[in-house]
């Protein structure tokens, strides 16, 4: 019976994913999305996936949910989904995502015993690292090309956007994103928190090679702050030109990459850690990393420059 | 239960090598805002071409294929990236094509005087080194998570040159190119999910050791094919490629057309071969023949009715992609001692090589004639040879790849899969190969006709364009034209390094 | 008898019939997106149960895949950022669907 709690969280997730599909209104279904976000956090924790929880909680909830937010907001008002897909056409998907589920669920019954897994290797070779935290050890270590791509898919996405800048507002600013109506509560909890917000971002970077934290927790907390200090009117978003600012998002690849190399000559070739110094340096690379999807983050919410360039 | 191991072998640096250096181009020319942004890339294009050549060469001498353990981490805890004869050859060929795009596109993303960087050189010049690098991870990559990884890299990097111009209607395909591509992701990841799930592992050859039909695997594999056939534009799913390769910059297009949408099926080759249990799955192989077989009669049919002449060519490399879609029921069913020693692999891939040779060759004269005339009807192509002749030339040697006519890889290819087809009573494929060769004759002769008609009253020529672009052109398509000479018979090269191999 | 990791595998593949019915059917980008991180998460989810069916050595999950997991959120959400970049400007330009004008109407000519 101790199912239960689970089994009710599965029944919320659910039933917020149907609203969120099945509601009319798009303002609503991305609220409901924010809700299954959130609910999911819990899910992974059930899982016992901390680190996960976090990243989706900050991302996959937070950032994510405000990004979808804004755009509800820009988009233009239009009849509720006035163009209703064909009947036939239902019923023929709703075929396919029921027989999808039901092979699914079906697979998922039918677990293969001993479980496959890596935990015993991964656990194996943490000890020449000097780290705590696995699943640190898998993404800076083990791993490590699937991060450095990683960021460096980061790095195109925001080239992307830009990409959909006008040509004569290349350089300039994005958006203001200060909130439609100015808030004093806002501003007051924009002045207050980004300090705090600061300090338990860099804790969770410092922390993170030995206890859940790292990278991504860390840099999302952080982009929440500047995010908020940016919609309180208190900031305006960088103009894109800003050499400072194309410093600050290549900092983490950068950073990766010349450890990377370095390997080739401290240690067992590219993006291995010579095991004396192999926290510090991982260390290093976190906090560049953690900075730099601060920055880029930030500016993929505030999306293409839209105004030219002062 | 351990695989065998993979160990870095000699020369393996030079994988890494080829995957970061365009990303250190990339980031360069990111963080330098600098107003002449090619600067850097035309640094960036010899290098890389020259790695590429370098893994060839050391894949040729050592007669195996060169890996690369990254950090000593042992697969399938850590990745590791392998080149054998395939992915060396592909990797060749990327490096070759991106070249000569580089040189067709010099000076044509200018700075206005007055600023210091602009968006397009900045956009154009980053976007590519980045397809570069993502499609030599695609080429290397052994785990299939990393793969994933690659194929969204490459998405990222392949999407925003497409609405480059910022038109509404290249925008509208831009985005039904993202949704497309990320759907076809997700099928892969959720693939990749049950395969862990079941075997505990992604590693490619650690996969082949455990594998065994199931209902967990072939869901599995169904998935990832089926996301994957998506990406690479198989019909019906193929809906999204003709707007998207004909809105890009032809530089772009030729990149697109060429090799972007060739990954993913590199991707199905090695799921099918070097992932599946052996020996594979005889329907799914028919499935993928029959879709490609309509592919390429479906789409020429299309190809011809079209208005305009980017638009044609999209849908001709729809059309040509259905041709290495053959592949499967002709290898399996061969009795050559392992797959790739049979005729209809060598003939899969030359058929891949010499298309990417001949469309990137086709997308870039299409891009000088629209330049020289002012717009690309292909009715309105009269007098296109005065104007700019070697362009059109090499359209109608790159057309006689498409069309399978001889000297040309494009016929030797088709030749090939023609061989195969029949020694192994696939009479349909016969079929198919040959009526599709008469249709690409009818779309690439309607527009050499037009080409080549005399001007009508009025025609000028908008812009003149420089010797260098259209000998990049021309280079290409005699590259195709090249191809013709090779040997018919299976080439060894592309079997150094592949399971299974005595 | 069911165990945690089972109820959560069948949430996910809840959330994967789901995501993929909106994805499929909603005619609106935006929409399209929310059912599409819908599916990730589905996915993620079924990473998440196969670590969570692997712990050993120590270890209450295995941390492999749920390392893939917290890589692939990030991917997640560039996607999303992009795609919500090309839908506004394609709402600034003037079009609101991406149903395409079929190509043969677009008369602009050149490259």
């Amino acid at each position: 019976m101790t199912l239960l709690p689970d089994l009710a969280l599965v029944l919320l997730i659910l039933t917020a994913a149907v609203w969120t599909v099945a509601v009319r209104d798009r303002r609503d279904a991305v609220i409901g999305f924010i809700v299954v976000g959130l609910l999911l956090s819990l899910a992974w924790v059930r899982l016992n996936a901390v680190d996960v929880a976090l990243t989706e909680a900050a991302i996959g909830g937070g950032a994510t949910g405000l990004l979808l937010l804004r755009a509800c907001a820009r988009l233009v008002p239009r009849p509720a989904e006035s163009v209703l897909p064909h009947p036939a056409m239902r019923i023929l998907t709703v075929l396919l995502c029921s027989a999808i589920a039901a092979g699914l669920a079906a697979i998922v019954l039918m677990p293969v015993e001993p479980p496959a897994t890596l935990a015993p290797e991964a656990a194996a070779s943490m000890g020449e690292l000097g780290l705590g935290n696995p699943i640190t050890v898998v993404l800076l270590a083990y791993r490590a090309l699937d991060t450095l791509l990683e960021k460096v898919v980061l790095v195109l996405a925001l080239i992307g956007v830009w990409t959909l800048t006008p040509d004569q507002f290349w350089g300039g600013a994005p958006a203001s994103l200060r909130a439609q109506q100015s808030s004093g509560a806002l501003t007051l909890l924009a002045q207050v928190l980004p300090p705090v917000g600061v300090v338990i971002g860099v804790y969770l970077i410092w922390n993170g090679a030995d206890h859940p934290g790292g990278t991504f927790q860390g840099g999302t907390v952080l982009a929440a702050m500047w995010l908020l200090v940016m919609m309180a009117d208190l900031r305006e978003p960088p103009e894109i030109r800003l050499h400072s600012l194309r410093l600050l998002v290549i900092l983490g690849p950068v950073v990766f990459l010349v450890a990377g190399f370095a390997g080739f000559w401290i240690a067992n070739g590219f993006l291995s850690y010579p095991p004396a110094f192999a926290k510090p340096i991982i260390v290093i690379v976190e906090a560049a990393l953690a900075l730099s999807i601060a920055v880029i983050l930030g500016m993929l919410v505030a999306g293409p420059a839209a105004r030219a360039p002062r | 239960m351990m695989p065998a191991g993979y160990a870095t072998s000699e020369g393996g640096a030079l994988l890494v090598i080829a995957v970061m250096l365009p990303i250190v181009g990339m980031i360069a020319i990111f963080a330098l805002g600098l107003r002449r942004a090619e600067r850097i890339a035309f640094i960036i294009l010899p290098g890389g071409l020259l790695i590429a050549l370098a893994i060839a060469a050391e894949v040729a001498r050592t007669g195996a294929a060169v890996t690369y353990v990254l950090g000593g981490w042992q697969p399938p805890l850590g990745i590791a990236l392998q080149a054998d004869g395939l992915s060396a050859t592909l990797m060749v060929l990327t490096a070759l094509i991106l070249c000569a795009v580089g040189l067709f596109a010099r000076g044509t993303f200018s700075t206005p005087p007055d600023m210091s960087e602009a968006r397009r050189p900045m956009v154009f010049w980053t976007l590519m080194l980045g397809l570069w690098s993502a499609l030599n991870t695609v080429f290397l990559g052994q785990d299939l998570f990393n793969l994933f990884v690659a194929l969204e890299f490459l998405t990222f990097s392949a999407v925003p040159l497409v609405c480059l111009d910022g038109r509404r209607e290249t925008v509208q395909a831009a985005l039904r190119y993202l949704l497309f591509a990320l759907i076809g992701s997700v099928f892969y990841l959720l693939g990749a999910a049950l395969l862990y799930g079941a075997y505990g592992t992604l590693d490619m050859a650690g996969l082949r050791l455990q594998a065994h039909y199931n209902p967990a695997t072939s869901v599995a594999l169904g998935l990832m094919i089926v996301g994957l056939m998506a990406k690479a534009a198989l019909f019906p799913l193929h809906l999204w490629l003709p707007p998207a390769h004909a809105g890009a910059p032809a530089a772009a297009s030729a990149v697109l057309s060429a090799l972007v949408v060739k990954a993913p099926f590199f991707l199905i080759l090695r799921l099918w071969f070097d992932v599946a249990p052996q020996p594979g799955n005889q329907l799914a192989a028919q499935m993928l023949a029959w879709l490609g077989i309509f592919s390429i009669v479906f789409c020429s049919i299309i190809a011809l009715r079209q208005v305009r002449l980017k638009l044609m060519i999209a849908y001709s490399t729809v059309a040509q992609i259905g041709y290495l879609f053959l592949v499967f029921p002709l290898v399996m069913a061969s009795d050559a001692p392992s797959a790739w020693q049979s005729i209809g692999w060598t003939g899969g891939v030359l058929q891949l090589v010499s298309h990417a040779l001949a469309k990137a060759s086709m997308f870039l004269a299409a891009g000088l004639i629209a330049e020289a005339l002012g717009h690309d009807r292909i009715d309105n192509l009269n007098g296109a040879v005065t104007a700019v002749p070697i362009s059109v030339a090499a359209f109608g040697l790159a057309g006689l790849s498409l069309m399978g006519l001889p000297p040309s890889g494009g016929f030797v290819a088709k030749l090939m899969l023609l061989t195969a087809a029949t020694e192994t009573a696939n009479w349909w494929i016969v079929a198919a190969i040959l009526v599709g060769g008469i249709l690409a004759a009818s779309y690439v002769f309607r527009v050499l006709g037009r080409a080549m008609a005399a001007p009508k009253i009025g025609f000028k020529t908008l812009a003149h364009i420089p010797l260098h672009r259209e000998l990049a052109v021309l280079g290409l398509a005699i590259s195709a034209v090249v191809l013709g000479f090779v040997p018919l018979q299976p080439f060894a090269f592309l079997g150094i390094g592949r399971v299974g191999l005595p | 008898m069911i165990g945690t990791a089972t109820v959560y595998g069948l949430c996910a593949s809840g959330l994967v019939a789901i995501g993929l019915y909106g994805l499929v059917l909603h005619p609106t980008p935006l929409r399209k997106v929310i059912a599409f991180n819908l599916l990730g998460s589905g996915t993620f989810v079924l990473f998440g149960v196969a670590a969570r069916r692997g712990g050993a050595a120590g270890f209450l999950a295995d941390p492999v895949p749920q390392a893939m997991v917290i890589t692939g959120i990030v991917v997640a959400f560039a996607s999303t950022a992009l795609a919500v970049a090309l839908l506004l400007r394609l709402q600034e330009t003037g079009a609101s669907s991406i149903e395409t004008t079929p190509p043969e109407q677009q008369d602009n000519g050149a490259s």
